[in-house]
């Protein structure tokens, strides 16, 4: 049974819809992230379910419990905030044992609690410090520290990186994740990058204009993203309008794909999605595979990027393609024809316009 | 060509001549006159000040009623700017326009207008006595220390409101939620974490209030009657009175031993406040006031301090009309007659000619003083500037009886004799406002970026071109705030002046004061009159001030 549930949730500020009636479960030890940009919905979600928001309408339990009337400081829930929120006037310790304090845990017990969470998150010996004295990072682990200390029942992390810059954010994405799953807490994270979403969590919901878009694994996000505005949220941008045809094939304007798992009927309107790691590069004359299409495209840019090259290219039919090719063998420059290979494992079809 | 550093000390030269002359040379006479008044050593006063239980009484009165105003201030005025801090509701800065109006009024302008509301002929004594045929006045504060500490709480409502307020919009509302969410009550989280966190900015209202109540002049001088007295007054009555100089320079002593040690305070207390580390939230924390109960809920905070702040306005408003045949405007009429019974050798209307007269000439001063003084400050860093820029705030420190004290003890003999020397009011106005103008124009100046100066001289403009087509027009809206501020203070300016100016040569509010200390309705009606001119003055001017003051965080 689902530990937390949002059932038709909505809240509207100035007669502005905000959050349009979603609904979501969460099972007991999941770690969920709320993706999307921002101006979404996503941190008005997290607040709803802290209880420092109030929903206009639709129900939010916890362990079978209505959460209504629970005001926020008895939900047991931690929350991390964005900026972190922590308490200026008080060091280190003060500020993980502030929750402590709170649920009167006897003085020995709220020392021992308070070493062991900041041991936990990597901070033993910073006890003492003042708050002002710390870097980004370290005031990130004490907000950590922070909202683990009372043990929650469900975490809710706000932007946890948001404020740290990109180095720093891989390393402790790396970090948040290996903690949370230690502890075993469930948790909700908001945040705006995939990247962070996807090395966090078990699910992750992308949020749009107030609904849930998609709500699915990383993987199968990534891989079978339901329509064209979850493509385009994660990156994917090589959208190719197609129908199906009698024998279960796509034809698209870059020819016919036979693409595995096609489950759409004879003569649907689909939109096919190729994602950049599909294409390799073909020798002149070469011939497709089983699973393979062949496509010829001019190049318009090729940036180098390390791990591989960024290949931009239009099609003599005019669709401009993205993809990334490995660095091994330079793909030919700006103005030069090209002959792509595309796998078709790695495309798949999502619904498209009704027709006209 | 002057060397860059000759030109900066041609800036600095006349203001600093300026407060030598103004400012130095009178505390210095202060200093001689209380320590030797026949030329010997002979401090025969401040030892009797010592060892007298009357003046210790005196000292010991204006520590106390400075105390007690203070608290009641923070006790009303607190909640107030918690609500403000909080909530965002319609009409909120016309409400923060109005609340800090008593705080610009002129002392004597408050002192008419709470006996207007609760003197014996104040309004909620006359109203009652014509409802129920009372023959005494019910409400008897008359020259007692409620009617001061009322007075008190009115003209300072507004320090609290502004500056708890102001930091309190501040403080991040997710500091609040944290709190929350770690299992604090709404109660626990206000006790544990904004309480400590506003601290700094309670105690550095509160000991603004002090500072102003301690050096509190006008408000007691009408208000308290003659058995009411602080040191400032006290001061006042002894040089004026019983012309014993060098008790007054003894008492002034005291006074500003007292008035610097408390800014001193304060300063130190406001560096440490600004340092404390606040996370970012500029004024988004405020909520929307959308239900009717929490509509219902700020009018209630907030309705009782409204009243409390219009209400002795509209009373002088009210009586400035009310005539013995209804309402009328023969106040107002009387005051531009001149009559022979008049107490004054000029006729009344004169002194609102002097008042302007004066203020012109004073911000005249204040800005020929003021723009070398803050473009000085604003140049180059140098050992000097970090010494002047003290200094320069020094007269702010001072009480204002204390300097016009020293002016009169200082300026009536050679090498400088200006005892009868029109100049001397609006010089006194000057030092007042001087601080205040260099105020406002340093962190226009400090915020103009070199680059700009730097592409100028490079596009081809000479340093008179770049000053004023790059630093001018930057700094102009900073130098009308400046100039309507020595304005407003030169027009209500009372504590020196009623030292300073030559009976023949009132100014409004020392016509007011002496209307209200004679007898008979026509003095009392004017007195109204005449404040209630004076309260639209300043009222307009700061209304002006709030429109073009470069938006600031909330202070003074």
């Amino acid at each position: 049974m689902a530990l937390l549930s949002l059932e038709r949730v909505s809240k509207t500020f100035n007669r502005q819809p905000f959050i349009r009636e979603v609904s979501l479960a969460l099972a007991e030890g999941d770690i969920l992230c709320l993706l999307g940009p921002s101006g979404c919905g996503k941190t008005t979600l997290l607040r709803l379910i802290a209880g420092l928001e109030r929903p206009d309408s639709g129900v939010i339990t916890f362990d079978g419990r209505d959460l209504a009337p629970v005001p926020p400081h008895r939900r047991q829930f931690g929350m991390m905030f964005q900026e972190y929120a922590l308490f200026p006037h008080k060091d280190v310790f003060e500020n993980v044992a502030f929750g402590l304090e709170l649920q009167r845990l006897p003085r020995p017990d709220l020392q021992r609690r308070v070493a062991e969470t900041l041991d936990r998150v990597g901070l033993e010996g910073f006890a003492a410090r003042r708050i002002s004295d710390l870097s980004g990072g370290e005031r990130q682990r004490v907000a950590l520290a922070r909202s683990l200390a009372p043990q929650p029942r469900l975490l809710l992390l706000d932007e946890p990186m948001g404020a740290l810059d990109r180095a720093l954010r891989e390393r402790l994405m790396a970090d948040l994740q290996l903690i949370l799953k230690q502890v075993g807490v469930t948790s909700i994270m908001v945040t705006h990058d995939q990247a962070e979403a996807f090395a966090v969590a078990d699910t992750v919901a992308v949020i749009d204009d107030g609904q849930i878009a998609q709500i699915a694994p990383p993987e199968t996000l990534y891989r079978q993203p339901v329509s064209p505005l979850v493509a385009r949220f994660l990156g994917l941008n090589n959208l190719v309008a197609g129908r199906v045809a009698a024998d279960g094939a796509v034809a698209t304007p870059l020819g016919r794909f036979q693409i595995p798992g096609t489950r759409a009927a004879h003569g649907a309107q689909v939109i096919v999605l190729i994602r950049p790691e599909a294409a390799s590069l073909a020798a002149a004359g070469g011939f497709a595979g089983p699973l393979e299409a062949l496509i010829d495209a001019r190049v318009q840019a090729r940036l180098f990027q390390g791990q591989h090259y960024l290949l931009r290219a239009t099609t003599e039919n005019g669709i401009a393609l993205v993809f990334t090719l490995p660095a091994s063998t330079p793909p030919p420059g700006p103005g030069k024809r090209v002959r792509l290979r595309l796998n078709v494992s790695a495309m798949s079809l999502m619904p498209g316009p009704p027709e006209a | 060509m002057a060397s860059p550093l000759r030109r900066q000390l041609l800036l600095v030269l006349p203001p600093l001549l300026f407060l030598g002359l103004f400012y130095f040379y009178p505390l210095l006479r202060i200093f001689i006159v209380s320590f030797l008044p026949s030329d010997l050593w002979a401090p025969l006063e401040p030892k009797r000040l010592l060892t007298s239980g009357y003046y210790l009484g005196r000292l010991w009165f204006t520590f106390w009623q400075a105390a007690v105003s203070t608290l009641l201030t923070l006790a009303i005025a607190l909640p107030g700017a918690c609500l403000f801090a909080r909530y965002d509701f319609r009409g909120r800065a016309a409400l923060q326009t109005l609340a800090t109006i008593p705080f610009v009024l002129p002392t004597v302008v408050v002192a008419s207008a709470f006996q207007a509301l609760l003197g014996p002929h104040g309004l909620l004594n006359t109203v009652p006595m014509a409802i129920w045929g009372l023959s005494t006045p019910p409400i008897r504060l008359h020259q007692s220390v409620g009617m001061i500490l009322a007075a008190h709480v009115f003209y300072n409502y507004a320090v609290v409101l502004r500056i708890v307020g102001g930091f309190w919009s501040q403080l991040a509302p997710e500091m609040n939620e944290a709190a929350r969410m770690l299992g604090a009550s709404g109660w626990q989280a206000f006790r544990r974490v904004s309480l400590p966190l506003l601290r700094p900015a309670i105690l550095a209202a509160a000991l603004l209030v002090f500072i102003f109540c301690f050096s509190s002049f006008g408000v007691i001088l009408i208000l308290g009657g003659p058995r009411l007295a602080t040191i400032e007054v006290e001061i006042y009555r002894q040089a004026v009175h019983l012309f014993n100089l060098p008790l007054a320079a003894a008492l002034s002593l005291v006074q500003i031993f007292f008035t610097f040690g408390l800014m001193w305070a304060y300063t130190a207390l406001q560096r440490r406040s600004s340092l404390a580390l606040m996370p970012a939230a500029a004024a988004i924390g405020r909520q929307a006031v959308q239900t009717g109960g929490e509509r219902l809920f700020l009018c209630i905070g907030l309705l009782p301090a409204v009243l409390f702040l219009t209400a002795p306005l509209a009373a002088l408003l009210i009586q400035s009309f009310t005539t013995d045949s209804g309402l009328g405007l023969a106040f107002y009429r009387a005051i531009f007659e001149n009559r022979s019974q008049s107490v004054f050798f000029v006729p009344p209307f004169q002194a609102m000619g002097y008042s302007v007269g004066f203020a012109l000439t004073a911000l005249l001063l204040a800005v020929v003083l003021g723009l070398p003084a803050a473009l000085f400050l604003a140049g180059p860093p140098s050992r000097l500037a970090a010494l002047l820029d003290p200094i320069f705030m020094l007269p702010l420190s001072t009480s204002a009886v204390t300097l016009g004290f020293g002016f009169i003890i200082a300026l009536d003999r050679p090498p400088l004799n200006l005892r009868n020397s029109l100049l001397l009011v609006p010089v006194a106005h000057c030092l007042v406002a001087f601080p205040f103008v260099l105020r406002s124009l340093l962190p226009a100046l400090r915020s103009i970026p070199d680059s700009l100066r730097e592409a100028a001289s490079l596009l081809g403009a000479s340093p008179w071109r770049v000053w004023r087509c790059v630093d001018l027009p930057i700094i102009g809206r900073a130098l009308l705030v400046g100039v309507v501020f020595a304005f407003t203070i030169s027009m209500g300016e009372f504590g020196a002046t009623a030292l300073v100016a030559r009976p023949q040569t009132p100014t409004m509010p020392l016509a007011i004061f002496r209307f209200l200390g004679q007898p008979g309705a026509l003095n009392y009606g004017q007195a109204m009159a005449m404040s209630s001119l004076l309260m639209l003055v300043t009222a307009a001017g700061f209304v002006l001030l709030e429109k073009i003051r470069p938006e600031t965080s909330g202070g003074f």
